[in-house]
């Protein structure tokens, strides 16, 4: 029971300090899952961020369902999603119904502006560890770097390419380079 | 009957926003302005709000989508609708699709998925950024938030360097909350 209670509470905290989407809440997630509590390995992490990309919803969601999981099973599953989810559905309730004019408020504008400086650094944070405890290989290290140019051209010149094709895309090469592979491996064998 | 279009069109939303919360503003855009529930005006309004307030924010879109159109019920049937295919999708793969993810194509498909996702997200960092600053060809660039930035992301990972696990997120966020209202007030 103390289990689903701090899971409620860890992922509440984390969706009540996650601003400007999923990415952002990564790094919050690598730092109370991974490096505090140890609910997950950096592994995982990884992988469930990967999973979460190519599968459709808020990414948080797919972490939060995730962890709780494999935390407490299904109950855990749900307390961890609920507590994700609660903050901001608070919050939101309280603006649409009270706060008319919330973003007018100066100082709410100007906070706001610093915690966008605050979830850029996070954001490329999170794809750094990422990168650090990825192989060292040549080839992934060229979809890194391909995959991003891509990302920022697209958005520069504002071409209407979802990430999913690069996705799609980097999924295909990922299978033909290991069947090419594994085609060489038993070349050497027989050779 | 407002609610079951609710459930149906945050469904759909849930359903279809591959690519996290940036690829489901437009889908979202969609379906609010097909069923008439707000105007032009009140859809940026609500993505400024769902953008800048905490939480994921196809939730915070639908929670405020699902509020203005249906009170209490509604924003909890809206919110339900659009975490529900991600909550079970997750619940799917974990239960019954782990020996899927030992195949050693689906492993493959994953290995070439990883640096693409790094990529994705590292360029999303910077574009913000870049954004943030107001850099652009045409525009002038905003000064002071380059400095911000370069201060509070010295800071940050400064920080790693000297205390063993430096500052944690939420502190940073907290810090760039003030520095903020401070820097930009004045």
């Amino acid at each position: 029971m103390s289990e689903l209670i701090d899971l409620f509470l860890t992922f509440a905290k984390i969706g009540l300090f996650t601003f400007g989407g999923g990415y952002a809440m990564i790094s919050l997630i690598e730092n109370d899952c991974v490096e505090k509590k140890k609910w997950i390995t950096h592994d995982e992490m990884m992988d469930v961020t990967v999973i979460a990309e190519s599968t459709p919803g808020p990414i948080a969601i797919n972490c939060a369902t995730y962890v709780g999981y494999k935390k407490g099973r299904l109950p855990g599953a749900i307390i961890a999603t609920l507590g994700v989810v609660l903050p901001s559905f608070i919050i939101i309730f309280l603006i649409s119904k009270v706060f008319d004019r919330f973003l007018e408020i100066t100082w709410v504008a100007n906070a706001f502006r610093g915690i966008k400086i605050a979830v850029g650094i996070l954001i490329v944070d999170a794809a750094v560890k990422m990168l650090i405890k990825m192989k060292k290989k040549p080839m992934p290290m060229i979809m890194v770097v391909c995959s991003a140019v891509a990302m920022i051209l697209i958005s520069i010149f504002s071409v209407n390419i979802s990430s999913m094709v690069l996705m799609i895309a980097s999924a295909f090469i990922g299978i033909v380079v290991f069947i090419i592979g594994s085609h060489a491996n038993k070349g050497e064998k027989r050779g | 009957m407002i609610y079951l279009d609710l459930l149906i069109g945050f469904l759909e939303v849930g359903f279809f926003s591959f690519g996290g919360a940036y690829a489901a503003i437009p889908l979202i855009r969609d379906v609010v302005l097909a069923h008439g529930w707000m105007d032009d005006e009140m859809v940026a309004y609500m993505i400024a709000i769902s953008e800048s307030t905490p939480g994921p924010i196809m939730v915070n879109m639908a929670t405020y989508v699902g509020s203005v159109k249906g009170g209490i019920p509604g924003a909890m049937i809206a919110t339900t609708a659009v975490v529900l295919p991600a909550f079970l999708i997750i619940l799917l793969i974990m239960v019954l699709l782990k020996k899927a993810l030992q195949n050693k194509y689906v492993k493959a498909a994953l290995g070439g998925l990883k640096p693409c996702v790094i990529g994705i997200i590292l360029s999303t960092g910077i574009l913000m950024m870049i954004r943030n600053c107001n850099i652009s060809l045409k525009a002038k660039p905003d000064v002071l938030t380059i400095g911000l930035s370069c201060v509070l992301a010295a800071v940050y990972f400064g920080s790693k360097k000297i205390i063993k696990k430096g500052i944690s997120p939420i502190m940073l966020i907290c810090v760039s909350a003030l520095v903020g209202v401070v820097a930009y007030g004045i």
